[in-house]
């Protein structure tokens, strides 16, 4: 993967599927239907503003509820290149890996990094750099079972190999 | 060495003889879960990997519960998806609307789901099939495509967190209040990543519907499943249901916990958790000394949408009304807990109440139809997230409770306690 480059958007603890996509819009799962809605119930300006290569910069257990797929789907399709955080909670951690949204687990990062920051990432190494305030974080390393999913092309690529084999 | 119920189900899957907290394993399914707003994006994945069919005919269910009857024209898009999938693929069992429930009242219900059970459910509330001795996990629809597809999911075995429930619980306490506050000691993210399990002289005495309230708010706490062992009372309740041969599991006695948990249920008053998240929760004395107006009211749900969750509500109801501009919604979980409710004249009673009786959904539970809120609005409900704008409109409100207090706050047009309606003379 390719060195990602953005602007941080900051949110709290606890961000919940609801916040991210609410089921008002689950009625479709079309992406870029449902990335006009990201972040609504947490900012509702998020959405119109957030730009391609952007970054989330949130609190502990970020995607808590519902196991909506949808979540990471707007995330991704609304253009955020990347989701940082303490922890992630269990069902999002999956559905990211899943849909292709890169996630990065760091408290550092997520404490340190501002609103606004810019910061550069290198998914293949897991460091994090805040060009704005000059300092660097390293982000927990992916364990090597998910590695070995993305490196596949995700579950589905993973599974379609190994029912050929 | 000893080991955890949730360690010896996922152990018998993988095809172990042990497993350990961390290990990664790929393990058989017994049933691979869906709804109408999480299958057609795991039919859509499923599409992706060119197999046949589905790994078991009598194995896959999808269930239309959540936006149906259909609420619009693009849910209804979304439940043909899932409808035309069932009829291509001959899936064995399907419940139309008429027949339809809530999936985690159904599943149980139609004995579905038996202990010993792997589940999979693109719902995260699929860890309620934990309170028949199960290990019931929520997964997102990639997941549950690839299960779909080949009968098997991958897992990190999880640690346990043991909680031991000790004594007693008063007047109007249930396993709704139970589970309340223990979210509410853990936090919402206390047991993330570990399983739950409940246990101990009140759990033993916790009758099936209130331990599949418990099991199904797990993941309230961020748990990856909430069990409890099955004794008796499971097996009197799974016997003239089960629809397959089902094994019974138990933790070793000297089975290693990452913590264990003693909660005295003797000292616990029923629970309101106040928005926005399910781990805020006071007591209902508290709440109702707050004074806090209530525009709806909702009984029902996958937490409390069974039968005797509506007996309940029909104490405190029979022979009252709901208050004045107070909108009262009872949604039965299933068509059989509907017919239950007619049969016993609970339904007379809802209706001499002023209530709204609805066909079984998940409606607004999650903010999708049947009673959504407006901005300032506030209801009390018996579901199971309060989150921002979960029931409607990101400036409304919910705080969740057993149904003897929803119903009691129906009653009174505020949060109010059981013993406010009908006196101290108890249950």
């Amino acid at each position: 993967m390719d060195t990602i480059k953005g602007k941080a958007w900051k949110f709290g603890d606890d961000i919940d599927t609801d916040a991210i996509i609410p089921a008002r819009y689950l009625n479709t799962s079309d992406p870029q239907e449902l990335a006009k809605h990201c972040m609504e119930d947490a900012d509702v300006a998020f959405a119109g503003r957030v730009k391609p290569g952007d970054i989330i910069i949130a609190g502990k257990n970020f995607g808590c509820g519902s196991s909506r797929e949808h979540a990471p789907i707007a995330i991704k399709a609304a253009g955020v290149a990347c989701v940082i955080a303490p922890t992630f909670a269990r069902i999002f951690y999956r559905n990211a890996f899943n849909t292709g949204l890169l996630i990065l687990e760091s408290s550092e990062a997520a404490a340190a990094i501002a609103e606004g920051d810019e910061v550069r990432i290198d998914p293949a190494s897991g460091l994090i750099e805040d060009l704005t305030s000059g300092r660097s974080f390293s982000a927990r390393p992916v364990p090597e079972f998910m590695r070995g999913l993305l490196d596949a092309g995700g579950l589905m690529a993973y599974w379609k190999k190994r029912l050929a084999e | 060495m000893a080991q955890t119920i949730t360690e010896k189900i996922l152990a018998f899957h993988a095809g172990l003889d042990r497993v350990e907290p961390g290990q990664l394993i790929e393990a058989r399914v017994d049933i691979a879960l869906a709804n109408d707003v999480t299958a057609p994006i795991a039919i859509a994945e499923f599409e992706k990997l060119g197999v046949e069919t589905v790994f078991d005919r009598g194995r896959v269910l999808l269930i239309p519960d959540h936006f149906t009857p259909n609420k619009d024209i693009k849910s209804a898009e979304q439940a043909k998806i899932l409808r035309e999938f069932v009829q291509k693929h001959e899936l064995e069992n399907y419940f139309e609307i008429g027949r339809v429930g809530i999936e985690h009242v159904l599943l149980p219900e139609q004995g579905l789901v038996v202990p010993g059970d792997l589940v999979v459910g693109a719902d995260s509330h699929t860890c309620t099939y934990g309170a028949l001795g199960a290990f019931a996990t929520g997964v997102g629809s990639t997941d549950l495509a690839a299960a779909v597809a080949t009968g098997r999911v991958w897992f990190k075995v999880p640690e346990s967190i043991k909680v031991v429930y000790r004594g007693r619980p008063g007047p109007w306490v249930e396993g709704k209040d139970l589970i309340l506050y223990t979210i509410g000691q853990l936090t919402v993210d206390g047991a993330l990543y570990q399983a739950l399990e409940f246990t101990g002289e009140a759990i033993a005495e916790l009758p099936m519907y209130g331990r599949m309230s418990m099991a199904n708010m797990a993941i309230e706490a961020g748990a990856k499943n909430g069990i409890i062992a099955p004794d008796e009372t499971t097996l009197d309740y799974v016997r003239p249901r089960a629809r397959r041969d089902y094994t019974v599991f138990a933790s070793d006695p000297d089975a290693a916990y990452v913590r264990t948990i003693e909660i005295d249920v003797s000292r616990i008053r029923p629970q309101v958790s106040f928005p926005p998240l399910p781990d805020k929760a006071r007591t209902v004395d508290e709440a109702a000394a707050a004074g806090i107006a209530v525009d709806q009211v909702v009984i029902g749900s996958c937490t409390n949408g069974r039968i005797e969750d509506f007996r309940l509500a029909a104490k405190i109801l029979k022979g009252r009304k709901a208050a004045p501009y107070l909108r009262l919604m009872i949604i039965p979980g299933t068509q059989e807990v509907y017919r239950q409710m007619v049969r016993e004249g609970l339904v007379e009673i809802f209706l001499d109440a002023e209530a709204l009786v609805s066909p079984p959904t998940c409606g607004p539970c999650l903010g999708g139809h049947m009673g959504i809120l407006a901005a300032g609005e506030r209801a009390v409900a018996t579901t199971n997230r309060n989150f921002v704008g979960r029931m409607g409109h990101p400036e409304s409100e919910v705080y969740l409770s057993n149904p003897a207090v929803a119903a009691a706050s129906a009653v009174l047009g505020r949060i109010a306690t059981p013993e406010e309606v009908v006196g101290e003379e108890g249950k």
